[in-house]
């Protein structure tokens, strides 16, 4: 409701003043600030279960002493994931107390990084990557089939609840394009079709298959390999003078 | 990415004083350089027995035994005995550039960190941000070689004298992290890193520090300022990260590749891997082909391989053949495009690609046949630029977003020619005025669509005014 109230108003700027400042704002990014609602207020309680509180300190090891602040993204990552995807206000003061941090320092770090979400998602949050090199091969054809399938608008959550769409830069699968990802996986090299059968799948809870939907096992060439086709050297193959007793 | 985002020369120059070959490079078109060939004049196609990624595709299995029988952790630790000067000097030996997308000589850089100590604990940070778009590298060494680059690490480690290195992997490779958490545990349980790794009397650990999505943090500084829990901005160098990184502690930051082949260069010598490509280009590379060719993939050959034999012989070519071709994006978003009539002949290494005035990046090779809307290609990846800014330098944060405005109406026509020579200021205005090379890696994509498609921006601009009579822009300038 905010955007279109947006576009509105864009439109009768655009016709009122000069149009070199007025090209259409695309939406990637979410609110910065904080707005209250009854899901996400400083009151909502939020306490790290038991098995987190043993990663948590299994994180915490990681970094030397003094820099325990080391740990905020990790922490901030398994809250997120035991909150069901998002973020809340609370469980990032619950970081800033086990960092012994302001609560300003952790409010920084989940604005700054795109994959802290701060507002309630569907189960499953649909990442559809449309970077050049996606674009390319057609990942526009892609987010329109799952905007259609889900009935979801970017950004935004699909009426029943499950789905969240984003559109995001590239995710770093450009070789298998068009990709999308759903919570932790790749589906890549998606069609059309396979991308309506991914959502489908996931409409009825069941896990489609991650990975390349072409056929290929990974990032090789399909329709025959024209590298590695010899079984790989073993150990001390070519080895150097130098290393010989 | 962020190899290409990080300015090899206030490195070289400021840092040490150092008159590498390497300071000659800098932004533009000085950066203009002749390698001279030295006898071999075929480079490629590489022989299955010389390549060191040999489970690049995961045919095999990537745990630790599989890696073993490909020859992983063999003799690893009579490296180790061999002492940092050794393999600093296989490492210089073999001509290894970063392979980030910098280009900075590793045994260099790795040298750097071998400064009397102050008592102060070194790290080595692995850069496994993968970020830049085409490139997707890193992302088959984590998941289906990770043992090579855990290896890497403990050989880097002892060449720096680190105790401990942090691996730097985007949020979004989920099941890499997992897959490298694996490979590290593996390591632990075998004895081969921790403590007495590999019963060399040598302490090293090896992390892993998920990212939370954010491009900017593939640079080095960025990446520090992220793995201690800070917002990825970077930060003004010097202090350098060799004297004040990590934690303020000295740190050196390498690319994946770069440390995942510095194993295999240990055991073959420096010599096998400087017989491969030109002087000063030497070695192997994993290269990305993305885009409109036939079969998209990754595949390793040598450097120096022409341009065109790589993407015929394992892309199976451009779709609808070679005539077909528009353009290519020879290494990562962050560098300019060439148009076909340069890659009929341009070779794919540092030299040969800055004589044509692009660069080598992260050698991810996006393919763009004549189908392709050019200009909205190259605004798609403004409007990249734009999204991934920290926001920390003026010139960056609003100049991107103008550059995001100005070629998003350049997409349809409705600009003015003269905004032509405007945009080509902006991009100027923002290249080399900022804390680190987000800000160039914008400017260069704009730069080289104005450089070569500067026609077809003109002629989209005469058929809008056609349609449209003159735009506002016209109006106004």
């Amino acid at each position: 409701m905010l955007s279109s109230l947006r576009s509105g108003v864009q439109s009768l700027w655009r016709v009122s003043s000069r149009a070199l400042q007025t090209s259409s704002t695309l939406q990637h990014d979410s609110l910065f600030v904080h707005r209250d609602t009854p899901e996400d207020n400083p009151n909502t309680p939020f306490e790290f279960t038991p098995e987190n509180k043993q990663r948590i300190d299994a994180l915490l090891a990681i970094y030397p002493d003094g820099h325990k602040r080391g740990a905020m993204i990790p922490l901030l990552d398994l809250a997120q994931r035991q909150n069901g995807g998002w973020l809340p206000i609370s469980a990032m003061h619950k970081v800033a107390e086990l960092l012994n941090l302001p609560k300003m320092r952790v409010y920084e770090v989940a604005t700054f990084y795109t994959m802290f979400i701060r507002r309630p998602i569907g189960k499953y949050h649909v990442q559809v990557c449309t970077t050049t090199p996606c674009w390319l091969r057609g990942s526009d054809t892609v987010l329109q089939a799952i905007k259609e399938a889900t009935g979801c608008e970017v950004g935004g959550n699909s009426p029943c609840g499950k789905f969240s769409i984003s559109e995001v830069e590239c995710l770093g699968a450009c070789v298998n394009a068009p990709m999308i990802q759903v919570n932790d996986d790749y589906y890549e090299d998606l069609s059309i079709e396979d991308t309506k059968e991914i959502i489908e799948k996931l409409k009825r809870d069941e896990k489609p298959k991650p990975g390349p939907r072409s056929g290929r096992f990974a990032s090789e060439p399909l329709g025959g390999l024209t590298s590695l086709t010899e079984e790989p050297t073993g150990p001390g193959f070519g080895l150097q003078d130098a290393l010989k007793a | 990415m962020a190899g290409v985002l990080a300015r090899i020369v206030q490195g070289t120059k400021s840092h040490l004083g150092i008159a590498a070959p390497l300071a000659t490079i800098s932004n533009g078109s000085v950066r203009f350089q002749q390698t001279e060939s030295q006898g071999k004049t075929k480079f490629g196609p590489l022989a299955d027995s010389d390549r060191v990624f040999t489970n690049l595709y995961g045919r095999h299995e990537w745990r630790l035994k599989g890696a073993m029988a490909r020859g992983d952790w063999y003799m690893t630790k009579n490296i180790l005995e061999k002492g940092t000067d050794w393999i600093v000097n296989e490492l210089k030996t073999s001509g290894l550039r970063g392979r980030g997308g910098a280009g900075f000589p590793t045994g260099m850089k790795w040298s750097f960190m071998n400064k009397p100590s102050d008592g102060r604990p070194k790290y080595l940070v692995v850069n496994a941000d993968e970020g830049e778009p085409g490139t997707c590298k890193d992302r088959e060494i984590m998941r289906h070689d990770p043992h090579k680059l855990v290896e890497g690490c403990l050989i880097a480690g002892r060449a720096m004298g680190a105790q401990a290195a942090y691996i730097y992997i985007r949020g979004e490779f989920y099941n890499e992290a997992s897959n490298l958490q694996v490979a590290i545990a593996e390591a632990y349980q075998a004895g081969l890193i921790g403590k007495n790794a590999c019963g060399s009397g040598y302490d090293f650990d090896v992390f892993v520090h998920r990212g939370a999505g954010a491009y900017i943090c593939g640079e080095e500084t960025a990446l520090i300022e992220s793995i201690e829990g800070k917002q990825g901005k970077p930060r003004l160098k010097p202090p350098f990260p060799a004297d004040v990184g990590l934690f303020g502690c000295p740190t050196t930051v390498n690319n994946v590749e770069t440390i995942a082949v510095a194993p295999t260069i240990c055991r073959r010598g420096g010599q096998w891997f400087a017989s491969f490509g030109r002087p000063r280009n030497s070695g192997t590379k994993l290269f990305n082909i993305s885009g409109h060719v036939n079969t998209p993939c990754t595949v390793e050959e040598e450097m120096s391989i022409p341009l065109k034999e790589l993407i015929e012989r394992h892309a199976g070519g451009v779709c609808g053949g070679w005539d077909n071709l528009l353009a290519i994006i020879p290494g990562g978003s962050s560098t300019p495009l060439i148009p076909k009539d340069v890659c009929e002949t341009v070779l794919m290494d540092f030299d040969g690609l800055v004589a044509a005035q692009t660069s080598l990046g992260t050698a991810a090779i996006i393919v763009m046949d004549k189908s392709t809307d050019i200009v909205k290609a190259i605004a798609r990846l403004i409007m990249f630029y734009k999204h991934e800014s920290c926001g920390q330098c003026t010139p960056c944060r609003e100049g991107v977003s103008w550059m995001n405005k100005i070629i998003y109406r350049f997409v349809e026509g409705n600009a003015s020619p003269k905004e032509i020579d405007m945009l080509w200021e902006i991009s100027k205005q923002i290249e080399g005025h900022t804390i680190c090379a987000l800000g160039d890696g914008a400017a260069w994509p704009v730069q080289g669509l104005i450089r070569h498609f500067r026609p077809e921006l003109e002629r989209r601009m005469e058929a809008y005014s056609m349609t449209h009579g003159p735009s506002k822009a016209e109006r106004l300038y």
